[in-house]
């Protein structure tokens, strides 16, 4: 599950991290302010944001759709009737190892996107010369605050937790075919993306205050 | 032996059921047919238990299932073999696993007594050398041979079959529904097959129930059947140009 999206992060996170540098580096071309703020500014919104909210969006349009379709065909094709005939606890079975998976998971994710999306920056901020590597690296040490990984990882498991329950309960009580499956998937991205996206500004409000 | 007693089964205000008793004994393949939306697939689950009814009891030998608690309800669904009208096999399994899961939830057997097992059930079933196939890779008779290999792999005493021929060709049909019958008399299992092949009730029809509108209209068994002076069951049994015909060549009242 969260293997296979290790791929489509990084990718987000390179570039990400590449275009916040440059952004940062054009808005704020003023001699009165340190170059290295440049670096500290990829860093904190990768650490604030990026690596945690956009990588939950991103997981819940990759993995949500997958999870719901999945579990959905599974209703429709009577497998889960299958399962609880054979007195097994289908919710159990099939849900709780993909929210176990996902919550355990996805604060890996969100560490490697932090790295890739910093060294992101620095590629593209070297490369293009508008901040050299010292400040860059100054940048992204300066008034460090480790709080903010605390925090972003808190919140990619909660995320986690809500774009897996969210999916699996859309996947789980699908009526009638393939096209509803499919309706399923959609409904289940959509709504595990609102629910970030509030939970996101909850999550902030708390643990940020 | 399952018996229903009185079942009534209501999805909103539209009663599906009304008032079923019927009895079916252990060692015969019992077939229930009807029309599509008569009520047959809602009664099979009923009596499986992946429906609640809503008055009635359904007894399993010296257990009144549906007033089981969980932990026991859960112990007699080990009991149970299903065979479902797409076979529901597990997508992302290979025949060996499909047939191999319910003794690895179930039982404590080693790897190896396990793999005896699902081989003896697959030859059984007239399957060999199919164990790494995904189910994906077989034809429809051979998914619905897999699928009875993994209703048998816990010796069920009760084997359901839901339209098991549907979407066969008739020769595989015959096939599966004589493998059905043969699998009832080795295991001695009390069966159930839900189905509207007039072959399956020629060939299996120990004994035969007919459903109409929710209600049980009539049961007997595959020699009664064609002699029936039931009005709905005789268009229902008759309503095929080739039916018809055997009615006339064989002058059937």
């Amino acid at each position: 599950m969260g293997i296979n999206s290790m791929g489509i992060v990084a990718l987000t996170s390179i570039f990400i991290g590449a275009v916040i540098t440059l952004q940062t580096a054009y808005n704020t071309e003023n001699p009165l302010y340190p170059a290295y703020l440049i670096g500290l500014t990829a860093r904190d919104t990768l650490l604030l944001e990026f690596s945690s909210t956009m990588v939950a969006l991103i997981l819940a349009g990759k993995i949500g759709s997958n999870i719901a379709s999945e579990i959905g065909t599974m209703r429709v094709t009577e497998q889960i009737d299958a399962l609880e005939i054979m007195g097994i606890n289908s919710a159990s079975y099939l849900i709780f190892p993909k929210i176990a998976a996902a919550v355990i998971f996805a604060p890996f994710l969100t560490i490697m996107s932090m790295f890739i999306g910093l060294l992101g920056g620095w590629m593209a901020g070297t490369a293009t010369g508008v901040i050299s590597s010292d400040q860059y690296i100054y940048g992204i040490q300066y008034a460090f605050v480790p709080y903010y990984v605390t925090y972003a990882l808190l919140k990619i498991a909660i995320f986690a937790f809500l774009i897996t329950t969210i999916s699996s309960y859309h996947g789980y009580h699908v009526k009638g075919g393939s096209l509803e499956v499919g309706k399923s998937s959609t409904r289940a991205v959509v709504h595990s993306s609102v629910f970030i996206l509030i939970f996101n500004f909850v999550l902030t409000q708390l643990m940020l205050s | 032996m399952i018996e229903v007693k009185n079942i009534n089964k209501t999805f909103g205000d539209k009663q599906v059921l009304h008032d079923i008793n019927v009895r079916f004994e252990k060692g015969q393949t019992n077939l229930v047919i009807g029309q599509s939306g008569s009520g047959k697939t809602v009664l099979l689950k009923s009596i499986v238990g992946l429906l609640d009814v809503d008055e009635g009891d359904i007894i399993y030998d010296d257990f009144i299932f549906n007033r089981l608690p969980f932990k026991e309800k859960k112990k007699l669904r080990q009991d149970i073999g299903m065979l479902f009208q797409g076979s529901a096999l597990f997508d992302s399994s290979t025949v060996e696993q499909n047939v191999m899961f319910p003794l690895d939830m179930f039982t404590s057997m080693s790897y190896e007594e396990k793999l005896d097992r699902v081989n003896e059930c697959l030859k059984r079933v007239d399957i060999e050398n199919a164990n790494h196939k995904l189910p994906a890779e077989l034809s429809g008779g051979m998914q619905k041979r897999v699928a009875i290999a993994r209703a048998i792999s816990l010796n069920p005493k009760y084997l359901f079959c839901d339209e098991p021929n549907s979407g066969l060709d008739p020769k595989t049909a015959i096939m599966i529904d004589n493998l059905i019958k043969d699998i009832t008399e080795e295991y001695n299992t009390t069966t159930i097959i839900n189905t509207h092949d007039m072959n399956s009730v020629v060939e299996i029809g120990d004994k035969v129930v007919f459903i109409y509108k929710g209600h049980k209209w009539w049961e007997g068994d595959n020699e009664e059947i064609f002699h029936t002076d039931n009005k709905e069951l005789e268009e229902f049994i008759f309503a095929t140009n080739l039916t018809r015909e055997f009615k006339r060549l064989h002058n059937l009242t």
